[in-house]
């Protein structure tokens, strides 16, 4: 029977019914609900969330090179961490069938760059799959174990934001079975050294060449021929806005596989058509392949490197055809993210303003503090950047270490801000380091993390010690606040900020998303005593506007934190009942 | 032909679970369905959008400008940012509800004034609901999303029995009554 499934969780389900033993990830847009979902079915597969997605992928090595088919899911930077194991698990090659997704996000809808993981695939030369609908999510992740085993090579699935977040029909198909292959001691191909990777690195240059062949051959890559006037090759998600801005007026060859790419198919369909497009997202990584074939191809000249395509683009770019349209004629504007209504960053954060600091900031859902009315984070660049930059920053610019801070989530600092703390207490800044700690892995959607005491089934563990850590490193001075008590939070960074030795701060309360969480009654506004001075509005709470000449509070939205209170020296905001 | 309806509101509005009742009735009523969702940074109180697109063979689960036959807006804002992705011919339901976003908050721009009236004279038709208002009355103003979900339902010719059952099969028990009344009130909306 068909079922209606997000491509992530279409890609879970093909997990299960190739039989993986072992699913290890981390959370990150756009590939979260994979692993969200593979703990469906945690009779079968053993699912968890790893610190990183480096610990991720070694531990889905681990558990292929024991027999067991393996996966591991993360979003395009997550790949940056776990690049270190994947180039090397690539002259291993694998026991049971590792499986590697890998989410792009053209557009950046939740993410700090743009990069193309297709890189990768060539770079560690690697099979990688790009499906183009759920169905192809299903079908993909389960072929990619059959040919991680066939040619004893781990194979990248290429998953982007369109097709990780779309839901489409599935039919599913006979279940495999999750039994585990022998495992046989064989130093030469398990341990890297330079005497066996010599002999290794032969091997997976004759595996490429056996690819190709299957590349050419396989009927993941397809031709439909239609008008041959224009013929596009493209994967995944572009080939469907090719598709439904195409339709019979242009034939396809549709890659499936898009790394080894098939050298003689796609020559053999250039010779076909009158005009030849590569349409893909991001960078010219098959146009580039086609251009070494001396194929003339049109491409990155006439669409993008940047964002994402549309069938409106392509029908503008290869028909000349725009489609009409209406518009308000209103000034219409934007509406950024913002922290929630009850968020504890923002207590956090104002806090920070108030005492006019550098913020070395992190990736989390605090990132959004950057944006009005806020504006409290001077630098982002990865994962747990904020504490090692911090220090770089504190050592050649010492005299302002007392007006900087870094701030990380609970879920970041355990991902890898640990190391740059160790690094703080080994080399000696007066570095001042908060963690907010909202008990959860915040912006992909509330993700179990080793700070929470559960793990990804809730069920429950051991939870590490921040304080116990900060001192087992090295930092001697260790602060814990409650940030919706906004003067006590200031008084006790304030205080931290003066001391000569580095310090870890945390800021400690859950986020007020969680289902755990009881919020107090909304409060609301006293419009006798409210004088319209705005003052409750600095906070840059969703749920305080002005109506008219006073404040109101959007009683569907105020979770009763209280921490707009402190601003009003007119007592004009009241407790709810 | 394809048909797609585009479901725009605020982060936090419920938007997801309105495409997912919607896309379990239509393909309950046969049809190919892809929804595309938005997760993740930008759901945070941000402007959020689904696609629904059904017919006998979708191919982009995406709505570009110029192509949704019906905007279920979820906020007055949302309907005039969305606009263009109607087709002409269209139709905007939208929920009379206005949030404010941060820039206007800030003070940095301004929330515009008669937006329903401006849609109207556009000669668009809109059908203006005041789905808080149902939710309430359905038991909580969570339930604004199956509320409106209700109003559409009755533009379209898909059987009531069909749109409850989904309901019941997709909601968690707990808000199967809620989400049922809610339901209701829209769909029997005059």
């Amino acid at each position: 029977m068909k079922k209606l499934m997000l491509g992530n969780a279409a890609v879970a389900s093909g997990l299960k019914d190739a039989g993986c033993k072992l699913v290890s990830s981390y959370p990150g847009t756009p590939s979260t609900e994979i692993t969200e979902y593979a703990v469906k079915y945690k009779k079968d597969i053993h699912c968890e969330w790893a610190p990183n997605e480096k610990v991720a992928m070694e531990t889905a090595i681990g558990a292929s090179f024991a027999g067991a088919r393996a996966f591991c899911a993360q979003k395009h930077v997550g790949l940056n961490v776990a690049a270190d194991p994947l180039f090397t698990l690539s002259y291993t090659g694998v026991n049971g069938g590792l499986v590697i997704a890998v989410a792009d996000d053209p557009g950046m809808h939740s993410s700090q760059n743009e990069q193309d993981s297709r890189h990768y695939a060539r770079a560690a030369k690697v099979l990688m799959l790009e499906p183009s609908n759920s169905q192809e999510c299903y079908d993909y992740a389960k072929l990619a174990f059959v040919l991680s085993e066939q040619f004893d090579t781990p194979v990248l699935l290429r998953l982007s934001t369109r097709v990780s977040h779309s839901t489409s029909l599935v039919e599913r198909s006979n279940d495999g079975n999750g039994k585990l292959k022998e495992y046989e001691k064989n130093p030469g191909k398990y341990v890297m050294m330079p005497a066996m990777a010599k002999t290794r690195h032969e091997v997976i240059e004759k595996r490429y060449s056996a690819e190709k062949v299957w590349s050419e051959n396989s009927d993941i890559n397809t031709v439909e021929m239609n008008d041959k006037k224009i013929g596009i090759i493209a994967a995944g998600i572009t080939y469907e806005y090719a598709k439904e801005a195409l339709g019979n007026k242009a034939s396809y060859l549709k890659l499936g596989c898009v790394y080894p790419l098939p050298a003689k198919l796609i020559t053999d369909f250039a010779k076909k058509v009158e005009t030849l497009y590569v349409l893909e997202q991001l960078d010219p990584f098959v146009e580039n392949y086609c251009k070494t074939l001396g194929l003339d191809v049109r491409g990155k000249e006439e669409f993008s490197l940047l964002g994402e395509y549309s069938q409106a683009l392509i029908k503008k770019v290869i028909l000349g055809e725009e489609v009409e349209y209406i518009e308000s004629g209103l000034e219409i504007p934007g509406r950024p993210p913002v922290l929630c209504a009850g968020c504890p960053h923002r207590g956090l954060f104002t806090a920070l303003k108030q005492l006019d600091v550098f913020v070395s900031g992190d990736i989390g859902c605090y990132t959004l503090s950057s944006l009005p009315p806020l504006e409290m984070m001077d630098t982002c660049v990865c994962m747990g950047a904020s504490i090692s930059a911090l220090h770089g920053r504190n050592i050649v610019r010492p005299d302002e270490a007392k007006k900087s801070v870094a701030v990380i989530g609970d879920s970041t600092f355990m991902h890898s801000g640990i190391l740059g703390l160790v690094n703080i207490a080994y080399n000696r800044t007066n570095s001042k380091v908060i963690v907010l700690d909202n008990s959860i892995t915040g912006m992909t959607g509330h993700q179990q993390n080793p700070t929470t005491g559960k793990r990804i089934d809730g069920e429950p563990t051991t939870a590490v010690d921040l304080t116990a850590l900060a001192h087992a490193v090295g930092i001697e001075r260790v602060v814990v606040v409650d940030p919706y008590d906004i003067p006590a939070t200031k008084a006790a960074i304030a205080a931290e900020l003066e001391i000569e030795a580095p310090s870890l701060i945390i800021s400690r309360r859950p986020c007020a998303l969680l289902k755990e969480v009881k919020h107090n009654p909304p409060f609301s506004i006293d419009t006798d005593k409210c004088i319209g001075c705005k003052a409750c509005m600095k906070i840059g709470c969703p749920a305080i506007k002005m109506s008219g000449e006073k404040s109101v509070i959007d009683f569907t939205q105020c979770v009763g934190c209280g921490m707009c209170t402190s601003f009003c020296k007119f007592d004009a905001i009241k407790e709810g009942k | 032909m394809t048909k797609a309806i585009m479901i725009v509101g605020v982060g936090g509005q419920g938007t997801l679970l309105a495409s997912r009742l919607l896309g379990n009735v239509l393909l309950f009523e046969g049809y190919d369905v892809k929804i595309s969702e938005v997760h993740g940074m930008s759901q945070r109180g941000g402007s959020v959008v689904t696609c629904v697109k059904f017919g006998k063979k979708v191919a982009s689960p995406i709505i570009e400008k110029g192509e949704a036959d019906i905007i279920l807006a979820f906020e007055q804002l949302e309907a005039a940012r969305w606009l263009p992705y109607l087709k002409k011919g269209g139709k905007i339901i939208v929920n009379t509800q206005c949030i404010d976003p941060m820039p206007v908050i800030t003070g940095a721009a301004k929330y515009p004034e008669n937006v329903i009236e401006t849609i109207k004279k556009l000669g668009v038709d809109v059908t203006p609901v005041d789905a808080l208002k149902l939710a309430l009355e359905a038991g909580n103003a969570k339930a604004v999303n199956v509320a409106l979900i209700g109003v559409m339902a009755k533009q379209t010719d898909i059987k009531y029995k069909v749109w409850t059952k989904i309901i019941k099969d997709t909601v968690p028990e707990k808000f199967k009554e809620l989400n049922l009344k809610a339901f209701e009130l829209g769909y029997n909306l005059k």
